[in-house]
This record gives structure tokens, C-alpha cells and sequence, in this order.
């Protein structure tokens, strides 16, 4: 039985190529059996017609096999063709780092909807705790776009299907989207004709994961976002007028000026940062979940709705820092309503993920800490929503954190000064074919949810808004002098007693901004 | 003024104390002059009132409002745990975190006991990421809490750096005053007996450019559980820095309720003739230091300056004001240690008021050897300290 499954890898490899070989292998082992079974058994995959009768009888005996194993997220049952992975895979053939990452979920095809019926299989059953022996037609995880590509039925079933969300919220998403993107867009201009300055990292691209999780928010949940924050405060509510504001460096800014592009904070909207390091937000965010923790058992303040919840946004990069294991430990110890939110897109300035990760799938790395992984595309803001649905009510519920991995893409440069030589133009553009925002669109208008003039009038809208935000900015004054030593400390006493014996603060020029401190 | 300066000048602190003259026609008046050499000369007798008796200051000037109250006696570490006790159950939004604070009790006995009383949340042991649980603290802190952040030991908090430095000390600002961060962050520090290199780290020295952090280091029972009241109580980050030799210590500390300045220092023993500034258990050294120093005729001033960061100079400042030589003790490294911060600062303020030039002794530029006498020459020792007195007042 192993043998013959092998010989199906074998056949396999040599009818489609090692790189094709090489992503359903991964694709398979990293799953499950359950996933497995769902890949060989499911309409849409097809192998060449050459081999139906042999994938035929490997689907049976894998079936039979994987029906008597109990599911779990160990590789106790993987390890019957795990050890001639490496084997088929290495023997014959160098495997070069693929060009596009190996384990990415499906694809557009044209014609088809990315969008599909919602289906009510929950993404943690089958992972974390392994129940579920259900075949989904579409796992919402690491899925090789190609092994999913060849589905011909999908464009039909799709576009028949119920809208997954109603009009209201679809043009919420819409709105929110649109003004990420043109928010952005405007920034690359203004950073150009000098107005602002520094480092600019741009969000285009990755809008479906900052407005599909942060768009289920309450004002009192927190967000904490790293140095490609603009969008982030955007959809938690910060006015556009205070972000630009903030990047023009103007006194008008959320952070008065102090923060910048990399640093945008708002108390009011709960946006705890905007932080410059990578991962160092993580453990504030951790802090915050463990503060609503605190508020709900110490505190006696708890709401009708649950706990507040804490999202922690952060990318590929991060995933191999310290402070990300170490807070992932934390965060599933004490059951802190947290969400870590992978927005993989890939590369880490130059880095590509596959090169600085010795296992690139990073949900894989929630269950190792005894919470559930989830891969979703980060180009659907419909799936991004449904994922960032259910960790939210678990978080709330007090079940603890989740790791979401978001597979998204960044469409500019690391940061407005990067080159962008690295990355190849076909990775480009598979991903500028999967636009967030005009998959959403074509959603929307298939869907009947609204027409093509309505959502051009809301991207007439916020052009306007964006206009605007760049006038007041403009018009804005800069922080004046007085403005220096006002918020070093909150008690300005900490600046001490001076030779006068009176608190440096108490001296005139103090307010000035000129006093000796 | 060079030449005043220059000259080898004596003490006349004698004379301003009686007529209360400026500095300036003290300075004049040469036969009033008491020299301080080896002997207490006839001349001592002359001053009278101000005949020293004693070394160490009394008790009493210390806790200068306590002197009707009876007070109870305890050690430093009971002391910390006092101040920690009563600001739990003041404000119930204080809270620890640190490793084995909890079920351990710290270990240092500081948090003995408080976890049964409060409960594991409010008294939180964490697993051994001093990077992250510093961070958590400071998300906590922004977020309504006061967390109180123990490093087992303070060089543990070398692991911290990245939080301490960029959020703690910078949040306030970066975010335009929108989050404060009441946080305490403490532990252990300095030169134990024989503990290795690691364990022996001064953090003083490296955290004291952080912008918006506030240093004290506590060095009585008395001062330990006012500084760790008015740190929890602080709006501000504050490291609060203990001293693991000193946590035996043993003192009475008055029954009603006391907080601390975290900005003043502290005036151990008045003085006339040299400032000796320290803190920690460099006071300790000095001390036994002064009790050499008087009985050769010295009357040093002994202050402690509590607060590293930011520097007392008006208690400073009168102190040079007065005696015109200072002299600091500290436990830092030679290089970018407190004493180098303090010499600057001395230098741009009072440099008209010094007749010598500020002498400091600190540690020397040496990872702390293992082996006990290796350990005590990298110390200041209380010889040192009188050598150095003697030299200032030529």
C-alpha cells in the first residue's frame, strides 16, 4: 500500500514536473490525512486520465488507511510517505527555492469567482483539535493553487451561491478597502513631491487583511500593528485627516507630530502602535489581552459581550523572532483573547520568507503551542472575514488566542526608498491579478449587491476624503518649539530638581521648550 | 579665581556656620582658617556646636518625620514587600510580574506571601522571556494597569533592553502623550559575593540615557519602601534599583504611612569639609569610610543621591556650596557609569564653586571576577574612599 503510493508520486512526478511534485507533496503532508483524503477524493482534483485507475485504488486504500487512524495534528500518520518524500523528491531531482512559494492557496482563474459560498465547517475543528472528518470542497488552508486549479466546476457553483455578507457590509469592506488603497497611493505622492519624509512602508495590496479582521472590531478592542500601520489606523478609525496629518509631521497628528509613519497611535480608537522594531509589538499586544484578562477576573469589569479583544499584526519576518514564540507561549498559557495575525507576504525587505524559514508554513506554529493555526488567502476579504469571525468570538469567549496566517502580498517595495529588484514580475503579477479590491468588486457586482456606478461613487468618495486629508495636513501647522519636552514624561516631575531647588518642569522656559533639562 | 583654585584651600565651613557669611569673605579671612590635617586641633574646640560626635547619622535625622512614632523593625526585603503590600491593596490595578514571583515568592522573599493573598493574576509567574513578559507589562501599563515588572536579577533585564529602551522610556512621547506607562520595573543589581560576572552587572549605567525613564536606587529599609510606594504611584516608567547585599538590612521604619520623593536625595550625614555622594551599598563603604574619616578629623557630607535619573541638584548643589570638594562612590563602572553623568553635571552647574577637582571612585572596567579577592579590587573600598578624602582635602 505504501509502496503503490509511492509509485502514484513517482508517476505524478514525471508526468507534471518536480515543482508540481514537490507542491502536492507539501501540500499533502503538511495537512493532515484528513486533508489528504480531501485532496485525492475531492472533485476537483484531476489527475491525467493515464492514471485513473491507479489514483482510483490509492484513494480507496488511503481512505480505509486514514479512516482507521484518529486525527491529530501529529505525523504519526504522515510518516508512511513523509520518509519517501524526501527521498522521491531529492533524489533525482535539485529542487531550487520555487519562484512562487510552494504552499499558497487557490487562485483566480479567470472567469471564476474567488468567492464562494460560505460553508459553515468551522477552520479549527479539523486542525487544532482534529474531529472532524469532513471533506470540504474548499479547505479554507495550505492548498497548492495548482493542485485546485484544474476545478471546472467551481465558476459555475460560485456565482450561483448566496452572498456571503449583505449589502451594507459588502460596501463597508468596499469603502474601507478603497480608502487603504487610495490612502497609500496619495502617501507615494506626497513622499515624492517632499512632504513627507523618513521611512514610508505602503500597504497596497494587503487591504483585505486589515479591513477583513478590523472591521469586526468593537471601539474597545485594541489593535497593535508594526512600521505598516497606516491602514491599520484607517480601519480602526483613526480620521484620515490625522494620519496624513501625522505623516506630514504636523502638530495636527494623531501623535502630534512625535510618532510618523512608523509610530501612529490613538488612544481613542485604541490603536496601541505602530511600532518600528519588528515583533516588539507583539508582547504590547500581549500586555493588552492580558489587561482585558485582568479588567474581566481581577477588575469585575466585564462586558455583556465578552472580552476585549487584542489584535497583533505583523508579518513573515517576525515569525522568526523571539518575541513572537515567546509571546505565543504566553498568549496560550493564560488564555489571552489575542490574535496573531500573519500578514505573510512573502518578503521581509530582500529576504524572501522561504529563504530565512526552515519551516515556511507559519499557522503550522500555533499548534505547537497548543493553539489553533489557520492559513487563509489574505487576498479575500471574505475569507479573511470569516476566519477573523471565529478567532474573535473564541478570544471573546475566553478561549484563548489563535495564530491566523494571512498569505497576502505586497504590490510596492518594502518601503517607499526599497528598489524592489528581488522580487520576480510574474510573482507580481499573479498576485496583482488577485487584487483584493477588485475581486471584491467583481463579488459585489455578481452578486447584485450594488451597482458599478454605486461603487464608483464611493471611490469618488474617498478620493475626496484623501483630498481632503492632504489639504488639511497641508494647512496644518508644524509643532512648535513648546511642543519639545512636553511629553517625555507624563509626570514631568521626572525631569528632577534643578540648582534652584524647583522642578525643572516649574521653570518658564520649560513650556518654551528651551529649559535646561 | 584660578589661583584660588588651584591653591591648596582648606575648609572654613566653620565660619560661614557661626557668622553665616558668604563664601566669598570666608574665603578671605585666612586666619580663620581650620586646617584639616591629621589631628583635631585646639581650633575644633572653638567650633563648639558643631563638635561631631558621631559617624553615622542618627536615626532620627533620617527619618526626620518619624522621630515621636516607635515604628517597626524589619529587614530591606520585607520593607519592599510592605510598600508593594500596601499599594496592592490601595489600588487594585497594581499587579507583578516577574519569575517566581508568585508560588516562590521571588527570589528574594520580596513577593513572599503576596500571591496567596491576591491571586495568581495579580501576582504573575511568567516563563523566562524577560523581553516579552517587560513588554506585556508595558502593554498592560498602557492599558489601565500598573504592572510592577521584577528581573530576578536586574542583568536579567540586559534581555529587556529592547522593550525598557524603545517602549517603556519612549511610548509616551512617540504616541504625543496619548499612553502613559506607570510601570515599575525592579530587581536586583550589583556586586554580590562572588556570584560571577553575570550576576554582578550594574544597570545603572546602561539605562540611564533612556529618555523618559526615572532611576532610584533604594539603600534602607526605610528609603526602600517609600521609593517603591512612590514608584508604583509615579505616572512615569521608573527602574528602581536594589542591591542583593542589601536586602538583610535591618531597620525601624515608622507604622503610618510614608511615600518618598523619587526626584531628592537624601542627606546621610552633614558635613562641612567634602561631599561624598553614593548610593546603594557604595553608602554602606562610605560609612565605614566616614568613621575612619572623623576620627582622623574629617567632617565629610554623605548624601545619597537615590535618584540616578534625574539628578537631585539642589540637595547637591547646597552640599558643594558648602564644603567646595566632592567626592563620589559609586558601584558603576569607570566608563559612562552614574559618577561620569554626575561629574558632568556637577561641572555645569556648581564648576564655580569647586576648589578641587571632583574626584570619582567607581568600579573598575572589569567583568566581576569569580574569586573573592579578585572581587573586592574591583569594588570601591572603604581605604580607597578615605585615601581619596584625604587627597581632596590637601
Amino acid at each position: 500500500m505504501v509502496s503503490l503510493y509511492y509509485i502514484k508520486c513517482f508517476l505524478i512526478r514525471i508526468t507534471k514536473g518536480p515543482r508540481k511534485f514537490l507542491n502536492k507533496i507539501k501540500a499533502i503532508h503538511s495537512d493532515g490525512s484528513s486533508h489528504a483524503v480531501a485532496l485525492l477524493t475531492s472533485p476537483s482534483f484531476s489527475p491525467p486520465p493515464l492514471l485513473y485507475p491507479l489514483h482510483f485504488l490509492l484513494s480507496l486504500l488511503l481512505q480505509n488507511l486514514s479512516n482507521s487512524f484518529p486525527f491529530s495534528t501529529s505525523l504519526a500518520p504522515l510518516s508512511l510517505y513523509l520518509e519517501f518524500v524526501p527521498m522521491a523528491a531529492f533524489s533525482a531531482v535539485k529542487i531550487p527555492p520555487p519562484q512562487f512559494t510552494t504552499v499558497r492557496s487557490s487562485s483566480q482563474r479567470p472567469g471564476s469567482s474567488p468567492f464562494q459560498s460560505v460553508h459553515s465547517s468551522s477552520a479549527f475543528n479539523s486542525i487544532s483539535f482534529g474531529s472532524a472528518k469532513s471533506v470540504r470542497s474548499r479547505p479554507l488552508f495550505a492548498v497548492s493553487s495548482d493542485v485546485v486549479s484544474s476545478d471546472k466546476t467551481k465558476a459555475a457553483s460560485s456565482s450561483a451561491s448566496i452572498p456571503a455578507v449583505t449589502r451594507e457590509v459588502a460596501l463597508e469592506l468596499y469603502e474601507d478597502m478603497v480608502l487603504g488603497r487610495a490612502f497609500e497611493d496619495m502617501c507615494a505622492q506626497m513622499y515624492y513631491r517632499g512632504k513627507m519624509f523618513g521611512f514610508v512602508h505602503l500597504y497596497n495590496g494587503q487591504e483585505a487583511v486589515s479591513t477583513g479582521f478590523i472591521k469586526l472590531l468593537n471601539q474597545s478592542d485594541k489593535v497593535v500593528s508594526t512600521y505598516r500601520d497606516h491602514v491599520h489606523a484607517l480601519s480602526k478609525g483613526v480620521p484620515s485627516r490625522e494620519v496624513m496629518a501625522e505623516l506630514f509631521g504636523k502638530a495636527t497628528g494623531c501623535c502630534r507630530g512625535q510618532g510618523g509613519s512608523m509610530h501612529m497611535f490613538s488612544a481613542a480608537h485604541n490603536l496601541l502602535g505602530g511600532f518600528a522594531f519588528i515583533g516588539e509589538g507583539i508582547p504590547v499586544a500581549t500586555g493588552a489581552a492580558f489587561s482585558a484578562k485582568y479588567h474581566h477576573e481581577v477588575l469585575k469589569q466585564s462586558k455583556p459581550e465578552g472580552l476585549d479583544v487584542t489584535l497583533a499584526f505583523f508579518g513573515d519576518g517576525t515569525c522568526n523572532n523571539g518575541q513572537f514564540f515567546e509571546c505565543l507561549n504566553m498568549a496560550q498559557l493564560w488564555k489571552l483573547p489575542i490574535i496573531f495575525v500573519v500578514e505573510n507576504n512573502l518578503w521581509a525587505i530582500g529576504m524572501s520568507h522561504l529563504r530565512a524559514t526552515s519551516d515556511p508554513e507559519i499557522w503550522k506554529k500555533g499548534p505547537a503551542f497548543g493553539m489553533p493555526g489557520v492559513h487563509v488567502d489574505g487576498m479575500d476579504v471574505l475569507k479573511v472575514r470569516e476566519v477573523a469571525q471565529e478567532a474573535i468570538a473564541r478570544a471573546r469567549r475566553g478561549e484563548g488566542p489563535t495564530l491566523v496566517e494571512c498569505e497576502t502580498y505586497r504590490f510596492r517595495g518594502h518601503s517607499l526608498a526599497d528598489p524592489d529588484e528581488l522580487r520576480k514580475p510574474d510573482e507580481k503579477a499573479h498576485y496583482a491579478s488577485r487584487d483584493p479590491i477588485v475581486a471584491l468588486k467583481k463579488y459585489i457586482i455578481e452578486h447584485g449587491l450594488a451597482s458599478e456606478s454605486e461603487l464608483k461613487s464611493i471611490d469618488k468618495k474617498i478620493d475626496d476624503v484623501v483630498e481632503d486629508a492632504v489639504e488639511f495636513a497641508d494647512s496644518s501647522p508644524l509643532p512648535p518649539r513648546s511642543q519639545l519636552l512636553e511629553n517625555v514624561f507624563a509626570d514631568p516631575k521626572g525631569f528632577g530638581i534643578g540648582p534652584d531647588g524647583k522642578y525643572r518642569c516649574e521653570d518658564p522656559l520649560f513650556t518654551q521648550g528651551t529649559a535646561q533639562v | 579665581m584660578a589661583a584660588l583654585l588651584s591653591a591648596p584651600s582648606t575648609p572654613v565651613a566653620s565660619d560661614r556656620a557661626r557668622v553665616g557669611s558668604l563664601r566669598l569673605a570666608a574665603r578671605n579671612g585666612g586666619a580663620l582658617v581650620v586646617r584639616s590635617e591629621a589631628k583635631v586641633s585646639g581650633g575644633v574646640s572653638a567650633r563648639g556646636a558643631n563638635l561631631i560626635t558621631h559617624a553615622v547619622a542618627e536615626k532620627a535625622a533620617a527619618a526626620s518625620s518619624t522621630d515621636s512614632k516607635p515604628g517597626h523593625e524589619l529587614l530591606l526585603f520585607e520593607a519592599l514587600r510592605e510598600g508593594l503590600d500596601e499599594e496592592m491593596e490601595r489600588d487594585p490595578t497594581v499587579c507583578v510580574m516577574g519569575e517566581d514571583v508568585g508560588h516562590y515568592g521571588g527570589s528574594y522573599k520580596v513577593t513572599k506571601g503576596l500571591a496567596t493573598k491576591y491571586g495568581d493574576l495579580r501576582v504573575l509567574d511568567t516563563p523566562i522571556a524577560e523581553n516579552s513578559f517587560t513588554g506585556m507589562g508595558i502593554g498592560s501599563a498602557m492599558t489601565g494597569l500598573r504592572p510592577v515588572v521584577e528581573g530576578m536579577n536586574m542583568g536579567f533585564l540586559l534581555l529587556a533592553y529592547n522593550q525598557i529602551s524603545n517602549n517603556c522610556g519612549m511610548l509616551h512621547y512617540t504616541s504625543g502623550g496619548q499612553f502613559k506607562i506607570p510601570i515599575v520595573i525592579r530587581g536586583p543589581g550589583g556586586v554580590g559575593r562572588q556570584l560571577g560576572a553575570e550576576h554582578s552587572q550594574r544597570l545603572e549605567s546602561y539605562f540611564q540615557s533612556i529618555p523618559g525613564l526615572q532611576m532610584v536606587a533604594c539603600s534602607t529599609p526605610y528609603n526602600a519602601k517609600g521609593l517603591m510606594k512612590a514608584a508604583i504611584r509615579s505616572e512615569n516608567p521608573v527602574v528602581l534599583f536594589e542591591h542583593v547585599l542589601l536586602y538583610n538590612l535591618k531597620e525601624r521604619i515608622p507604622d503610618e504611612e510614608y511615600v518618598l520623593s523619587l526626584e531628592e536625595a537624601e542627606m546621610v550625614r552633614p558635613g562641612e569639609h567634602v561631599t561624598i555622594l553614593t548610593y546603594s551599598r557604595m553608602r554602606y563603604h562610605v560609612m565605614q569610610a566616614a568613621k575612619t574619616l572623623v576620627n582622623k578629623g574629617y567632617d565629610p557630607e554623605v548624601i545619597d543621591i537615590r535618584s540616578l535619573k534625574p539628578f537631585d541638584l539642589y540637595t547637591i548643589g547646597n552640599s558643594i556650596k558648602k564644603t567646595h570638594r566632592v567626592l563620589i562612590v559609586e558601584e558603576c563602572m569607570r566608563t559612562g557609569g552614574i559618577g561620569a553623568s554626575l561629574r558632568s553635571a556637577i561641572i555645569d552647574n556648581f564648576w564655580d564653586y569647586l576648589d578641587a577637582p571632583i574626584l570619582c571612585l567607581s568600579s573598575q572596567d572589569v567583568p566581576t571576577p569569580y574569586a573573592g579577592t579578585l572581587e573586592n579590587w574591583t569594588v570601591v573600598q572603604p581605604e580607597q574612599i578615605v585615601a581619596a578624602v584625604e587627597q581632596l582635602c590637601k
